[in-house]
């Protein structure tokens, strides 16, 4: 598939202290990648480097093939547009915001009025065109920050946490919104986020940054449920990390000693071996009491005490020991319904699919 | 009381007879500050601009420098453009001591400061991510100083209203490189004070009353422009 832009050998340095450090890194032609990572972990510096705001300290970037060089930074920077976190208007009217860019293009006045209003309409703007842009709301800020970005066509959006100033509401309605825009368009975009919902769902690939290295790029759905070190692991949510050796191993399937338990898991490993099981929260289902009868072989029943209960927003995270500690995410009715309280006898079922394992070798 | 009633019904009897000293005097001041006010913003805005934006070395002397500058005294500046316009001064070949243009360069000397000051903090004023921002969309970096310019009108018309309030204002400078010629280098402040030595208060204070008419006037409306915008 044909790249938009690749980095190569990029790092960015303060003094002694390397911020961004990245080998190599390519967005594919209408994809969406999603990088996401930590406060600090040099994301709005590679979105920086990416739109050629920023000179990195080595390295280079290629543009459809080509190496950008500083004489034709600008044809190139033109060929791209940046939303950041601050929607960042300018004082004046809505509709001269999101003109903005095609001025800097001298595009003539008609194809203007004609492009700016197909995206304030697309934003659902267009009856904010004449407001000043300072009045706006944070949502409607955004929503013409995006309009002028995208009105100048560019091959490569980059969007700079675009939703985190955002209330939870109006960021599922604007995440929605460009979700479905970008999707038709079919817009090459690179969107940096501290977010793993934001990530997962508007992200093709996702990339986790942190300390400045790309750890781990790969489809949404890979990172999330395979990832490759215990550090890109604990930072997509999973929650519950323990080693274990396994017993058995047939085809696909292992048998593997967690705390003393029994764990099936859907994935080949060598008896013996020692494995790190990650198991996402939102995986396991809790069940009162102590287990019932024996289960059909790909699920796991682990008889548990619940040790603690903590509210988390809307949900509650149930931590029980069954031999080790395992984290399971459950509703607040589902804490009532199974009158779940510290000490509780219960019973704590997963997939054989659900866990993966981090092989040390 | 009778001194200040007695001044202002005579500075109403010189507007509103047509005086021609008084005209000339009001004419020659509005030319000469508003020419060193002009100047100062050919001057101030660029230099301001290149401070706010630049990271050369030196720049946090070249800030104090102006910093200070915002606070230069009249005299001091009028003492220096007399050296230097001296006729075996540094500049005295070119002979404009004693005429406008010599007031014009000393009122210059006095407002760039005020202005690249000002303008230096409006554009600073403007949060740094607009800068990328500006050129995140496209702008090449004339478009983006631009960009910043604008949206920092608001304080820059307080630079201009700063720098002309600043001259206008001022005698020392203009009394020492002027010498408050009578038809040729008199202006508002400096007949106001020679007034004043003569005991013509009254005359002194129509002179003052109408400088004060004039500062007010150009303030009111560089103040609307300033407040529109911000409609």
């Amino acid at each position: 598939m044909r790249t938009v832009v690749e980095l190569e050998g990029i790092r960015v340095a303060h003094g002694e202290r390397t911020v961004l450090d990245v080998p190599v890194l390519g967005v594919r032609q209408g994809e969406l990648l999603a990088v996401m990572g930590p406060n600090g972990s040099g994301k709005s510096t590679l979105l920086r480097v990416i739109g050629l705001l920023q000179a990195p300290t080595a390295g280079a970037v290629r543009f459809r093939g080509a190496l950008v060089t500083a004489h034709d930074g600008l044809v190139v920077r033109r060929r791209m547009a940046s939303v950041f976190q601050d929607p960042l208007l300018a004082a004046a009217t809505v509709f001269d915001n999101v003109a903005l860019g095609l001025r800097f293009r001298r595009i003539d006045g008609r194809r203007i009025r004609a492009r700016v209003d197909v995206w304030l309409d697309r934003f659902s703007i267009a009856h904010l065109g004449l407001r000043q842009a300072r009045t706006l709301s944070g949502g409607e800020a955004q929503r013409a920050a995006l309009a002028r970005a995208l009105v100048v066509e560019p091959e490569l959006l980059l969007l700079d946490e675009p939703f985190s100033a955002l209330d939870q509401p109006t960021r599922e309605d604007l995440m929605n919104d460009l979700g479905r825009i970008l999707g038709e368009e079919r817009t090459t975009t690179v969107l940096v986020t501290h977010d793993r919902a934001e990530a997962m769902v508007l992200g093709d690939r996702v990339g986790v940054l942190m300390n400045g290295r790309l750890l781990q790029v790969d489809e949404a759905a890979q990172v999330f449920r395979g990832p490759i070190s215990e550090e890109v692991a604990r930072f997509v949510g999973v929650e519950t990390i323990l080693d274990c050796r396994v017993l058995e191993s047939a085809g696909d399937l292992s048998i593997l000693d967690a705390g003393g338990q029994r764990v099936q898991v859907a994935q080949p490993a060598d008896p013996g071996e020692w494995v790190r099981l990650c198991l996402r929260p939102e995986d396991v289902t809790l069940f009162p009491g102590a287990p019932k009868g024996a289960g059909a072989s790909p699920f796991n029943r682990l008889p548990a005490r619940v040790e603690r209960i903590v509210r988390a927003g809307a949900h509650v995270r149930v931590v029980v020991d069954c031999g080790f500690q395992l984290v399971a995410m459950v509703t607040h009715r589902e804490v009532e319904d199974l009158g779940l309280h510290e000490g509780a006898l219960v019973t704590a079922h997963f997939k054989a699919t659900a866990p993966h394992l981090l092989r040390h070798g | 009381m009778g001194l200040v009633s007695e001044g202002l019904l005579e500075a109403v009897r010189l507007l509103l007879t047509g005086d021609a000293e008084v005209w000339r005097i009001a004419w020659l001041s509005l030319q000469v500050s508003g020419s060193a006010t002009l100047l100062s913003l050919c001057a101030g805005i660029p230099l301001g601009t290149l401070l706010a934006l630049a990271r050369f070395p030196g720049r946090a002397l070249a800030v104090s420098v102006v910093n200070t500058g915002m606070g230069l005294p009249p005299v001091v500046v009028g003492l220096f453009v007399t050296v230097v316009l001296w006729r075996n001064g540094l500049l005295g070949a070119l002979e404009i001591l004693y005429t406008p243009l010599a007031m014009v360069l000393a009122q210059f000397i006095i407002a760039a400061p005020i202005v690249t000051g000002l303008t230096l903090a409006a554009i600073q004023q403007v949060p740094e991510p607009f800068r990328l921002q500006m050129l995140g969309l496209g702008a090449s970096r004339s478009q983006m100083i631009g960009m910043l310019l604008r949206e920092a009108r608001l304080p820059m018309l307080a630079a201009v209203m700063a720098g002309f309030g600043g001259v206008i204002s001022e005698v020392g400078a203009s009394l020492m490189v002027g010498g408050n010629i009578k038809g040729g280098t008199r202006v508002l402040t400096t007949a106001t004070v020679l007034e004043t030595s003569k005991g013509n208060f009254e005359v002194a204070i129509a002179l003052s009353t109408i400088l004060l008419l004039i500062t007010f006037l150009v303030n009111w409306a560089l103040t609307w422009i300033q407040q529109r915008a911000r409609a």
